[in-house]
């Protein structure tokens, strides 16, 4: 009895945590419509509900009601387990992101390893489903996304040595912890610039979203997926994005701390705070997809292993160099 | 306890499982997949005896990268199509005695490393090390790998540096008739070199150079 005592509460906990963070998603998706028609002049989804804020549950309540094709010539274990892979992979990372000050559903030292790991993991998603739909444009996505994410996770890696070396530990309340001095994001403003457009290409976001490239791959590696299969790689990727913009508040913004230290401003609970800096990191991707156009292939691969990696890596020695030399290392 | 015995014998379970299936499956790219189950299911383990950071870096680099590396490979070949018709030819008969005397040997090498350290316990003392149970499993390793073993990380780092030379040195050629882009000439180039405004005299237009 007393290991279902534990479960039901961790099922709890967990419940607490997924369901805000699906509804978030279905927001999100709204907030992105949103953004990218009033940067081009339209009005956007605003039909459905107040302002069309139910515009995404009406989407997902005509996904459900679709029929789920699955092509006679595709591999079909794989086929079906695509999309169950990237939506649970977007959402367990979401395990070890902290909130508040002891807010958090598992507390574990090397939550940040986790993350990364987890993100990295999530590339299966969509080799898997380029792979098994056995056509030829989802598995030329498949093909572009792989080697696109391996690449720019490289370089995220490295960012978060630069942030591990100012907080020595691995843990992501240490880290939010590390910045109540100062927000990482003054002494390592060219990282932020750098995990921001990583971020991007990580999560196939545009200008970086060749692997759905409409116009060479019609939709890339989701191109035989329908009805819920497909809002289930919908929902991951969002849920991805908003985990990238979470990860990026809590290494460069502080996390759940207030801007400023003053009274009426450390009344407002952290988790707010947090809310607060991911919306503004989901803005300013809402903006670039407004107004970037795409890359190419070449330039993205260039940018990523001969601008950014070389930099980044320049970055470690010199924060290295800077801590050891004025004896800043923090020691614990 | 229990939960956590029940726990290690389904993650041992779904790793031997896996482990067998990966050599036993017809499809190659199953087989990849299966290879990345057993990697999870081996880097649960290692977080159930509390090396997470090994845990977490194993699927990090294994899962995240070498079984991408991997998949691309395998899918970019093509061998899926060929479903391993291979093990069932003649031409492969010569071949598995060779393979079955070198994973014998495997066997009796990871045979005789157990056993010495199961009935010598002190051949690898970790008494020795200098370590505080206080600190955290990341904290330690570092401090172990960066101060006494600080040459035989560098070398093995070297080693690898050494590896991804000679791969890219090996496959690297310089293909003739090749159409590349030049960066700097695509970013240096001017709005004059490029457009220029012609006022169009009505009903005669403009010839325009080729």
């Amino acid at each position: 009895m007393e290991y279902f005592d534990i479960i039901f509460r961790e099922v709890y906990k967990i419940l607490f945590l997924l369901v805000p963070v699906l509804v978030s998603v279905a927001m999100i998706v709204w907030l992105d419509r949103r953004v990218w028609a009033f940067v081009q002049k339209r009005q956007g989804p605003n039909v459905v509900g107040p302002f069309g804020l139910l515009q995404s549950l009406a989407d997902a309540l005509k996904y459900i009601f679709k029929e789920i094709i699955i092509p006679a010539s595709s591999n079909k274990v794989i086929f079906i387990l695509a999309p169950i892979i990237t939506m649970t992979l977007a959402l367990i990372a979401w395990a070890v992101i902290p909130f508040n000050e002891g807010q958090v559903l598992a507390n574990i030292n090397v939550g940040i390893l986790y993350i990364f790991a987890v993100s990295s993991l999530s590339v299966y998603g969509i080799i898997m489903g380029g792979w098994a739909s056995n056509s030829k444009y989802p598995f030329l996505g498949a093909i572009r996304s792989a080697a696109q994410m391996v690449s720019y996770e490289v370089s995220i890696g490295i960012i978060i040595i630069n942030v591990l070396l100012c907080v020595g530990s691995l843990n992501l309340s240490d880290i939010v912890l590390a910045q109540q001095e100062m927000w990482f994001i003054i002494p390592l403003f060219p990282m932020f610039v750098i995990f921001f457009i990583s971020s991007l290409a990580e999560t196939n976001r545009p200008p970086f979203d060749l692997p759905e490239a409409e116009a060479e791959l019609v939709a890339g590696y989701q191109t035989e997926y329908s009805g819920m299969m497909y809002a289930m790689f919908w929902l991951g990727e969002y849920a991805n994005i908003l985990l990238m913009c979470a990860l990026g508040s809590i290494l460069f913004l502080g996390g759940w701390l207030s801007p400023i230290d003053i009274y009426p401003f450390t009344l407002v609970p952290g988790a707010v705070w947090l809310i607060f800096k991911i919306l503004f990191l989901f803005i300013l991707f809402a903006l670039v997809k407004a107004t970037v156009p795409r890359y190419r292939y070449d330039q993205l691969m260039r940018l990523g292993w001969k601008i950014f990696l070389p930099f980044s890596l320049i970055y470690v020695v010199l924060t290295a160099s800077y801590l050891f030399y004025f004896n800043l290392l923090p020691t614990n | 306890m229990i939960a956590h015995a029940i726990f290690f014998y389904v993650f041992s379970l779904i790793a031997i499982i896996s482990a067998i299936m990966v050599t036993v499956s017809k499809n190659t790219v199953h087989s990849v997949f299966f290879l990345i189950l057993d990697f999870i299911s081996i880097s649960c383990l290692f977080i159930m005896i509390g090396a997470e950071f090994l845990g977490m870096i194993m699927l990090i680099v294994y899962v995240g990268a070498v079984a991408v590396l991997f998949l691309f490979v395998v899918m970019m070949l093509n061998v899926a199509q060929q479903k391993n018709q291979w093990l069932l030819s003649e031409a492969s008969s010569g071949h598995i005695p060779i393979g079955l005397i070198i994973s014998a040997l495997i066997f009796f090498e990871l045979i005789i490393v157990i056993g010495g350290w199961k009935y010598k316990p002190d051949l690898f003392n970790s008494d020795n090390l200098d370590i505080s149970n206080e600190l955290s499993n990341t904290h330690s390793l570092g401090q172990i790998l960066y101060t006494d073993y600080i040459h035989i990380f560098q070398i093995s780092g070297m080693i690898l540096l050494i590896a991804m030379i000679g791969a890219i040195v090996l496959t690297f050629r310089q293909r003739e008739g090749v159409k590349k882009q030049s960066y700097i000439k695509q970013i240096s180039r001017e709005r004059s070199e490029g457009v220029e405004v012609l006022d169009v005299p009505s009903n005669k237009g403009v010839k325009i150079d080729d």
